[in-house]
């Protein structure tokens, strides 16, 4: 959507008002085969050369194919010390909101106001209500973030947080490291919040420093400073709390068309899903699977693709199952062929692509046949999100994994 | 933006919850580089069925959607709002809206009303062959059996549809004070995105 912006600004002869403080990622429909030149969408070509040539005219650096720092905007951006606690960040796409879980205030937009922001620096908005989710407890072996944020989606709702700032607080919040994070305030836009957020600490300092957008020397010191701030008061209230346990969660998959549609993958579904060919009261644990998907802004980091190569070492993708790994970044994947984990997919049977947002959504191009059941690490499972007819069972990395050896749905425990 | 003041026409009682972006655009009609020409593909999927409630005879063009709770979750997509204005929509009315949709669709001329869902069902019962009334200007719908059902909209937003105002002319009016701001945000906080050197400059 950034093209269609810049284009608009170019013909309201606008300027982008500060070309330094915006930065363009080719993700969407970009191709993910190995030794890639573009796109397999139809009519995508025209739109990547759209954005890349909008983005020269304004002078906006443009992470492309074949270069290093190229990823998932969601990705790639915490990655690069782009997005830093206490940023004001706007992207037009919905899952912008991962990026609070550096203390940053981001937010998905659109097109129009991507324009505004452009042409001025700022936006209007209607200030936000606050809700904290209090995460008491820590998470139980094998139960990851992705666990978590589907099983706070099933108890509240996919607009439970609906016009909220929503702070993720409590003991398993504080326990996690920086990628599980990123995780959990990825699906605040699930929840129908504006934005989901983590009070800035020593784990996300230690994880920022040195990269390559983050500051240095005396500005870090400074800048750290500063950010050991921006914690909610203690006595601070909110216009919604929330408690949860982390105990209670147990490994998720969706059965549904909602995100809210999860539940403990050892459970039964709770309604019949047509679109989803799921029978209300029968069991999820078992349903054989066509496709195996691991990546996407939500599960596409260096810890997700450890967790699925620990349950997919020295093990097989079952006969028939077309298994799919997708780094979330050129640099996650390079590391990730640093420590081996991409000889521990690809012996398994999983496809090693390249990085970009690839099954996350169907634009066109190679996919699968309608009515295929997908087991999938990504964010949402709406009608068609993967294809016309696909079925999507969202869940975390591990539990794609395990899903796509026993061929079925199956528990990563 | 088009201007808005009172709308009355055919609404389509249509009524399902949780319709998300995806629904109303497919991700494969995305790639277009324009806002023009979307209508056609909106809500394709449910339109494969020949006695969708869109391609109706007698809802063709109406310019009134009436929708379930949380309207437009998904995908920030602006394409969303511009399926629907192409579709013919000016006004969605349904319980509550995502947030991204609410921004997108009036950046777009398109006024959604929030009614709580007694009055939609009252509205959804009425507008089977009768047409409704929006008016922006007293924040009322009504409809032809004397139901009047009062909504609330923000200020600014009301102003701008009423005016049809171009936002960011507005904003940039506001020029001082945002460079203002942007002279304190850089002394404060130098290190985000190069600040100190934009003002400098």
């Amino acid at each position: 959507m950034g093209s269609v912006a810049l284009q608009s600004l170019a013909e309201a002869r606008r300027a982008v008002v500060d070309p330094d403080r915006v930065f363009a990622m080719i993700d969407h429909i970009v191709d993910t085969t190995p030794g890639r030149t573009g796109t397999l969408v139809p009519g995508g070509e025209a739109f990547l050369t759209a954005t890349r040539e909008a983005c020269a005219a304004a002078g906006i650096r443009v992470f492309d194919i074949g270069d290093g720092e190229q990823g998932i905007v969601h990705v790639a951006g915490p990655e690069l010390g782009l997005a830093l606690p206490g940023a004001t960040i706007v992207c037009p796409d919905s899952h912008t909101c991962t990026q609070g879980a550096l203390g940053a205030l981001a937010w998905g937009i659109g097109a129009s106001e991507a324009e505004h922001a452009l042409a001025t620096g700022t936006l209007r908005m209607t200030r936000a209500g606050t809700m904290r989710i209090t995460i008491d407890g820590r998470l139980g072996h094998g139960v990851t973030a992705k666990d978590l944020a589907l099983a706070l989606l099933a108890r509240f709702g996919a607009d439970g947080g609906q016009g909220m700032a929503v702070e993720y607080a409590g003991e398993a919040v504080r326990a996690m490291e920086v990628e599980a994070r990123l995780t959990l305030c990825n699906m605040a836009t699930e929840f129908g919040a504006m934005t989901g957020l983590i009070a800035p600490d020593a784990v996300l300092f230690a994880w920022l420093r040195g990269r390559p957008h983050a500051p240095a020397g005396a500005a870090w010191e400074a800048a750290l400073a500063t950010w050991r701030e921006l914690a909610t008061d203690d006595g601070a209230t909110f216009d919604i709390e929330h408690c949860f346990d982390a105990r209670d969660v147990a490994p998720m998959i969706g059965w549904g068309t909602s995100p809210a549609q999860s539940v403990a993958v050892g459970d039964r579904a709770p309604a019949d899903n047509a679109y989803m060919a799921v029978e209300g009261g029968a069991p999820l644990l078992g349903l054989p699977i066509d496709a195996a998907f691991i990546g996407s802004c939500t599960n596409g980091r260096l810890s997700d693709l450890r967790a699925a190569a620990d349950v997919l070492r020295g093990r097989q993708v079952a006969p028939g199952v077309r298994a799919w790994v997708v780094p979330g970044s050129t640099s996650v994947r390079a590391a990730a062929e640093a420590e081996g984990l991409d000889r521990v997919f690809t012996d398994a049977g999983f496809e090693w692509r390249e990085s970009g947002c690839s099954m996350c959504f169907h634009a066109g191009g190679p996919g699968l046949p309608p009515g295929s059941r997908v087991v999938s690490s990504t964010n949402r499972n709406f009608e068609g999100r993967q294809g016309v007819g696909v079925r999507t069972h969202i869940a975390s990395p591990a539990t794609v994994a395990a899903s796509a050896v026993a061929g079925v749905l199956a528990d990563p425990r | 933006m088009q201007p808005f003041h009172t709308l009355t026409g055919t609404a389509v009682p249509f009524g399902a919850e949780n319709v998300d972006t995806d629904a109303i655009i497919p991700a494969r009609f995305l790639k277009t580089v324009t806002r023009a020409g979307l209508g056609a593909h909106a809500f394709a999927t449910l339109r494969e069925d020949p006695a969708n409630i869109f391609d109706a005879p007698q809802n063709r063009g109406a310019p009134i959607l009436i929708a379930g709770d949380n309207f437009g979750c998904g995908s920030s997509r602006e394409h969303a709002p511009w399926a629907l204005a192409d579709m013919g929509f000016r006004v969605v009315i349904a319980p509550s809206f995502a947030d991204i949709f609410a921004g997108n669709a009036f950046k777009n001329g398109i006024l959604l009303v929030a009614l709580p869902q007694e009055q939609i069902d009252r509205l959804m019962e009425v507008a089977a062959d009768q047409p409704l009334t929006v008016d922006l200007e007293n924040q009322v719908v009504t409809t032809p059996y004397q139901d009047r059902f009062a909504f609330a909209v923000d200020p600014f937003r009301k102003d701008c549809l009423l005016n049809g105002s171009d936002e960011i002319a507005l904003t940039e009016a506001l020029g001082q004070d945002i460079a203002a701001f942007e002279t304190r945000l850089a002394s404060a906080r130098p290190w985000v995105g190069g600040a100190a050197a934009r003002v400098a400059a």
